[in-house]
């Protein structure tokens, strides 16, 4: 009986490396430098987590569908610059700045989602694109030039990004709400089982009559909502931004989804995993900020972390190591 | 036993998986110069000793045995150079190489600089392809080449080396009548050469054509060897599944209903032309023909994933159109699609998930998935047809074929279909599991369904079929009830041979 008990713990432990990993990871990091849980701290990795995790948690649903969506990082620049170009337009003001920027990045969404679903376009073709549009769109609008809110100090509109309720910044809060809703859509609505069949084989779910192409396009309206309260969050905080404040972070928001575990294949994967995966980049970027390492190591560290975990997961699935591609 | 030294042993293999015992304490002999057959239904172990052998799966315990060694198989590379060479069911060729370039891949011939050596690749190619007998040379592509030949291609690579032991698995699946015989040539050749030929296949009248002796695995188990010449279908049948099978034509004729769905003059571009029948509820009928005589095409087309370019379709009287599968579900018309794996099943998906897949948009409990109501179904449905898993939360993946095609028919029954479509019913399931899908079609005809079984099966659409509709390059040659056909005239007009005049 102890024997069986043990095995269904090794099974589950398993099953859960990524989450195992990072409690290991948290323990070994606090020993060596006790203020890395110092609350602070944490809420603090938290809270510079919560841009990427927000926009990571609407790729989980198109990974799972079995795309990708590369255009987040670009798309969350375009949102944060027109968000702001609108708070300073006094025919918008911050009422009308905020939903009328998600229309706009929503739209795009529609638009990928569009190529992607119903013209059955390479999602790395589609998005890699219009990550280059998307960042053309947004040098457009801005004239190439940096957007700040003049008078900073008359607008609530830092409330996003600044803003704490209960003592919790608002991001947090945000990145919590947002996990929770997205987490029971994918996971306990009729919806969300779609996007598995999809993901996990889409030929069986067309022969199960499930729209398909619909699943597909509603994955991308859910990635560019997710990506436009990331920019909100972004332009709040800063109260200005660069037309690259996004750049680079497509690859990173991957990272956290595969490192929570979702399969690139698509069908596999939770909200909860992507928001494990999230922390997890989050505190080994701090820790080694802690450990004095210079910030540009960071990038070096980050990826062989992935690497490795993705490595070990997969070894863990396969039980061994080493295995050839055979 | 003779006192040959057998080429290859396996003593007490027993490899679990979780949950499962998939080999316990399997023991095999080859020996030179013989064929052997290694028979079982799926999920019988048969593939599971195949991938031990080849050194995908290490043994819990046991031991293989070549020549007398014991060894440890690290791996498919590692048992090809140990003599013992795989030939798959599922191809594995790369389509855009060459026939010699696929033969001798990994072990090309070289020359100086390590520059590959066209010219000797390509004689030894030749050679071998020689022996086989084939329409093709070295430098075809193999992506061009019919399933059959890549198949040939498949067993050329076998003949590169100085096999010691050869194991075919399912290697007549897609061959036909002709390519059959030359297989045989090829393993008679082998056989004369004192290689040991292990032959895995569901198809008696092979077994017992060509092997010398039979092997028998049931549910993990070793259950004997028989001499092929000593026992016959009957016996080895027995020692599969435990029981006796039943081969009968249909014969129950239970009152019919009225008409559940009928076609008028329906066409798909050059596919099919002109189709007409009606099925009445309580009604089998089974569709007969040969590849591409358009029967998955209408099959494909009342379930709304073809647009047919003329013709109606009526139900219940009425004229309908259905152009998306939505369209089909909501008039309760079903498919059970003849690719399992590829069109029927999510396989990374749980059981109960596949199951309601169709309908979970309808099981719900304000905007959320009842788990209870599908749970329900599922345990209604797993008990009805005899699902043999340890849970709903099991992986569709890692059941058996029959298991799979049960849960595919769970998932359209559980519709409660007004029609149900069924192609290829049994294809690539053990005879245990076949003639308990029989059974079942039948009794889903009594209780009043009306049910379409499209197969390339005889023996399966004159057992099920209350009328056989055969078929033709896309045309009805001729309707039999099931008193009127005959093996003979049903052979005749799914050739084309227009038998009488009733189209």
């Amino acid at each position: 009986m102890a024997e069986k008990n043990l095995d269904a713990v090794g099974r589950f432990l398993a099953r859960q490396g990524i989450l195992v990993a990072f409690v290991l990871f948290m323990v070994g990091f606090s020993l060596w430098n006790p203020r890395f849980i110092d609350i602070d701290n944490v809420f603090g990795v938290i809270r510079s987590s919560a841009i990427l995790g927000v926009m990571a948690l609407g790729v989980t649903f198109v990974v799972i569908g079995g795309n990708l969506d590369l255009s987040v990082g670009s798309l969350m620049s375009f949102s944060a610059i027109v968000v702001l170009d609108l708070h300073e337009n006094p025919a918008f003001g911050p009422y009308l700045a905020i939903p009328a920027m998600f229309a706009m990045t929503m739209a795009i969404g529609a638009l990928i989602g569009f190529l992607v679903g119903y013209l059955r376009l390479n999602s790395l073709i589609v998005t890699l694109g219009m990550l280059s549009a998307i960042h053309g769109l947004t040098l457009t609008w801005s004239g190439g030039q940096n957007m700040d809110i003049a008078n900073q100090d008359a607008t609530w509109f830092g409330v996003f990004g600044r803003g704490t309720a209960l003592g919790i910044p608002i991001p947090v809060l945000m990145f919590g709400l947002l996990a929770a809703v997205l987490a029971i859509l994918l996971a306990k609505t009729p919806f969300g089982r779609k996007v598995y069949a999809v993901g996990g084989n889409g030929t069986a779910a067309t022969f199960s009559g499930i729209p398909r192409a619909r699943v597909v396009f509603f994955t991308y309206i859910i990635s560019s909502f997710c990506v436009a309260t990331a920019g909100l969050i972004q332009a709040s905080r800063t109260m200005g931004a660069q037309n690259t404040v996004g750049q680079g972070m497509e690859l990173e928001v991957l990272a956290a989804v595969i490192l929570g575990g979702a399969s690139l294949l698509g069908g596999s994967g939770t909200v909860f995993k992507t928001v494990i995966g999230v922390l997890i980049l989050g505190f080994i970027q701090n820790g080694l900020l802690l450990a004095g390492l210079e910030f540009y190591v960071q990038f070096v560290v980050t990826w062989v972390i992935i690497i490795l975990a993705v490595w070990l997961d997969i070894a863990t699935k396969r039980g061994k190591l080493w295995s050839a591609i055979a | 036993m003779t006192e040959q030294t057998p080429v290859l042993r396996l003593e007490g293999i027993v490899k679990t998986f979780p949950g499962v015992r998939a080999l316990d304490g399997v023991s095999l002999t080859l020996l030179p110069g013989e064929v052997h057959a290694l028979m079982g239904e799926n999920g019988a172990g048969k593939s599971t000793l195949m991938k031990v052998l080849g050194g995908i799966y290490q043994p819990d315990e046991g031991q293989i045995i070549v020549d007398e060694q014991p060894v440890v198989m690290s791996g498919p590379l590692e048992a090809k150079a140990k003599g013992i060479v795989f030939i798959h069911q599922e191809l594995s060729l790369a389509t855009e190489l060459s026939v010699a370039e696929n033969i001798y891949l990994g072990e090309l011939p070289r020359k100086r600089f390590g520059l590959v050596d066209w010219a000797q690749l390509e004689a030894n190619t030749n050679k071998i392809l020689k022996k086989l007998n084939v329409g093709f040379n070295a430098k075809t592509r193999v992506g061009s080449l019919s399933i059959a030949n890549q198949q040939m291609v498949e067993i050329a690579r076998a003949l590169t080396v100085d096999a010691k032991a050869v194991i075919f698995d399912e290697p007549t699946a897609s061959l036909t009548d002709a390519e059959k015989v030359v297989l045989f040539e090829v393993i008679a050749d082998l056989q004369s050469q004192g290689v040991g030929i292990a032959y895995i296949s569901h198809r008696m009248e092979e077994i017992f054509k060509i092997t010398d002796r039979i092997s028998v695995l049931r549910d993990g188990q070793y259950q004997g060897t028989v001499n092929a010449a000593e026992t016959d279908e009957e016996g080895v049948t027995q020692m599969m599944i435990g029981r006796k099978l039943d081969l009968s034509r249909n014969e129950s004729h239970h009152e019919l209903g009225e008409v559940a769905i009928e076609v008028r003059g329906l066409s798909c571009g050059n596919l099919y032309h002109d189709v007409s029948f009606e099925v009445r509820r309580g009604e089998v009928v089974g569709f007969y023909g040969l590849v591409g005589a358009g029967r998955t095409e209408i099959a494909e087309t009342l379930f709304g994933l073809r647009n047919p370019s003329a013709g109606t379709i009526l139900m219940n009287g009425e004229e309908v159109t259905i152009q998306s599968p939505a369209d089909a579900i909501a008039r309760g018309i079903s498919l059970v699609p003849e690719d399992r794996k590829g069109q029927g099943l999510v396989l990374g998906m749980n059981c109960r998930d596949n199951m309601t897949l169709p309908q979970v948009g309808d099981l719900t409990a304000g905007p959320f998935v009842s788990d209870g109501a599908e749970v329900a179904i599922f345990d209604q449905y797993r008990d009805k047809l005899d699902i043999r898993t340890p849970g709903w939360r099991q992986t569709v993946g890692n059941l058996s074929g029959g298991n799979q095609q049960k849960i595919v028919i769970g998932k359209w029954l559980s519709m409660h279909p007004n029609v149900l479509i069924v192609d290829e019913p049994t294809r690539g399931i053990d005879v245990g599991s076949k003639s308990e899908i029989h059974n079942l079609i039948r009794e889903l005809a009594a209780q009043g369904y009306a049910v379409i079984v499209v197969s390339s099966e005889m023996p399966e659409v004159l057992h099920v079929s209350d009328r056989i509709v055969a078929m033709y390059m896309g045309r009805i040659i001729r309707t039999f009830t099931s008193e009127e056909v005959t093996e003979d005239n049903l052979i005749q007009a799914i050739s084309g041979i227009e038998g009488g005049k009733v189209a």
